[in-house]
């Protein structure tokens, strides 16, 4: 009896807490091990604690604000933006949604993404590209496909692992600085040594768990969700062809160091802005954030 | 003493499936419902242009009377519809007529780049998508009303409380989904 994108939506919002979950328990980790450097355990949770609760603030309610930042999106309103504004429009009834707001990416490398915590609050962001290089019908296949990550609250679990796991390198950063700047100023110091070892472990900690959390984020932006929003978006339209020609011209375009280009972001995409960076496309399917070009447009010609 | 359990046991199942089969009856109602004022108020602005197009291109059209005449019926057709059926037959009648004058204008240069038309052009090919859209929205939420209403044993409860089945918003062929294919971008360059 269980709608096939209900368990999916259910899912989405499972992980995104188990998300958040290990994310308090690594900042717990860590405060009380600054704790100890500070001399006092309890501060130092507190401290990790109010961290805590503040990153959650912020990768909830306005994860798709620091995303849009990273990208370099800005926002568009209907009068500068006709042609778009009517086109998200269009699909958002095709989907029963309220309408997100749009952003735009100035460059001519053709891509898309959508952020946000559910459908209410959420974003579409193209790029100058893809709207100078598909046609109408091509675009209303990239703003369906984007309309449904939003409707399988894809969107969620992306913007709060992309938030997050831009805090850890954060994180990691600030310690380096601490031990570095300990190291030097006071090297000779009383609590010197300890206080060294300290911010190693701290170090070790963050550099064994941010690659996990990584692989999380590639888990969370998981490949069979790009199919699964295909098909939904394929059906918004009814016209698989449109998706199909389109991402064919995205992936076609994608080149090398190009401004969207971002390791961070490259998950959100519909298609993989770091493409053009290897070679000939041949990457490994295993560490893909997303599905083959050629499977995903072949299994929409399919349909 | 087992079996004494039963009986309430089947009784509580079968009270949670009507909750359940009438709530979505409820709920599937509601969207059938959203849907269509959705097809409403883009029918509404799609008309509330027709009179201002029709006084744009007046001047311009000498020879296309009748196809003006026929967007302005289609309008007081719509004006008077009241049921689901003269909606969608008014609806199908103005995008005919708006997209043969669309094509039609291709052929007066002093039109096209008449700045109000321009503007109308854009304004209405956005909205003739979107009716577009609404109507698959609408039909599709109708359809899965529909057979919920006709299924056993569903049906039975849709009966006790009322629940009927609704029109299609009717459209002739598929390709009228397409809308007029207009290409916007190049419209000022031309």
């Amino acid at each position: 009896m269980m709608d096939p994108i209900y368990s999916r939506i259910a899912a989405n919002k499972r992980r995104t807490f188990i998300l958040f979950f290990l994310y308090a328990v690594l900042f717990g980790a860590i405060g009380y091990l600054v704790g100890i450097y500070i001399g006092d355990p309890l501060f130092g949770m507190i401290l990790a604690a109010i961290v805590f609760a503040v990153l959650f603030m912020i990768s909830y309610f306005s994860g798709q604000n620091v995303v849009t930042k990273m990208a370099g999106a800005r926002e568009v309103k209907k009068q500068e933006e006709p042609y778009l504004y009517n086109t998200v429009e269009a699909l958002s009834i095709a989907a029963g949604k309220p309408m997100p707001k749009i952003y735009i990416i100035e460059t001519e490398v053709p891509n898309a993404f959508a952020a946000g915590r559910n459908p209410d609050n959420s974003i579409i962001a193209v790029t100058r590209g893809l709207m100078n290089r598909l046609d109408r019908q091509e675009l209303e296949a990239v703003i369906a496909h984007e309309m449904a990550h939003i409707n399988n609250y894809d969107v969620l679990l992306a913007t709060v692992a992309i938030v997050l796991a831009g805090t850890i390198v954060f994180v990691s950063v600030i310690a380096r600085r601490m031990m570095l700047f300990g190291g030097m100023g006071r090297g000779g110091g009383r609590r010197g040594g300890q206080g060294q070892l300290i911010m190693i472990l701290i170090l070790l900690v963050v550099a064994i768990l941010a690659p996990i959390f990584a692989q999380l984020l590639k888990f969370a932006i998981s490949r069979q969700r790009e199919y699964l929003a295909d098909a939904t978006a394929a059906n918004f339209t009814g016209y698989p062809e449109g998706l199909a020609s389109a991402l064919e011209k995205i992936t076609n375009q994608q080149v090398k160091n190009s401004p969207i280009e971002n390791r961070a972001l490259e998950g959100l995409y519909i298609v993989n802005p770091s493409l053009g960076a290897r070679s000939a496309n041949r990457q490994s399917v295993l560490f893909s954030t997303h599905p083959p070009a050629e499977e995903r447009i072949k299994r929409l010609r399919a349909m | 003493m087992e079996s004494t359990y039963i009986l309430p046991g089947l009784l509580i199942l079968v009270a949670l499936f009507f909750i359940y089969s009438y709530n979505r009856l409820v709920s599937m109602r509601n969207m059938a419902d959203k849907a269509y004022s959705n097809i409403d108020t883009l029918l509404q602005k799609r008309f509330d242009l027709v009179p201002n197009l029709v006084n744009t291109v007046k001047g311009y059209m000498e020879h296309e009377r009748e196809l003006l005449e026929a967007i302005t019926r289609a309008r007081t057709e719509w004006l008077n519809a009241s049921t689901i059926e003269e909606n969608a037959g008014a609806d199908q009648t103005a995008e005919r007529a708006i997209k043969t004058l669309f094509a039609v204008a291709e052929n007066y240069p002093d039109l096209k780049a008449n700045q109000n038309f321009m503007m109308l052009q854009e304004e209405l090919a956005g909205i003739e998508n979107k009716i577009a859209y609404a109507r698959q929205r609408y039909n599709r939420t109708v359809m899965a009303l529909n057979t919920m209403v006709q299924r056993f044993p569903t049906n039975l409860i849709a009966r006790l409380f009322n629940f009927g089945t609704r029109s299609y918003f009717a459209i002739e062929s598929e390709q009228a989904r397409s809308a007029p294919e207009i290409n916007l971008r190049d419209g000022e360059k031309e």
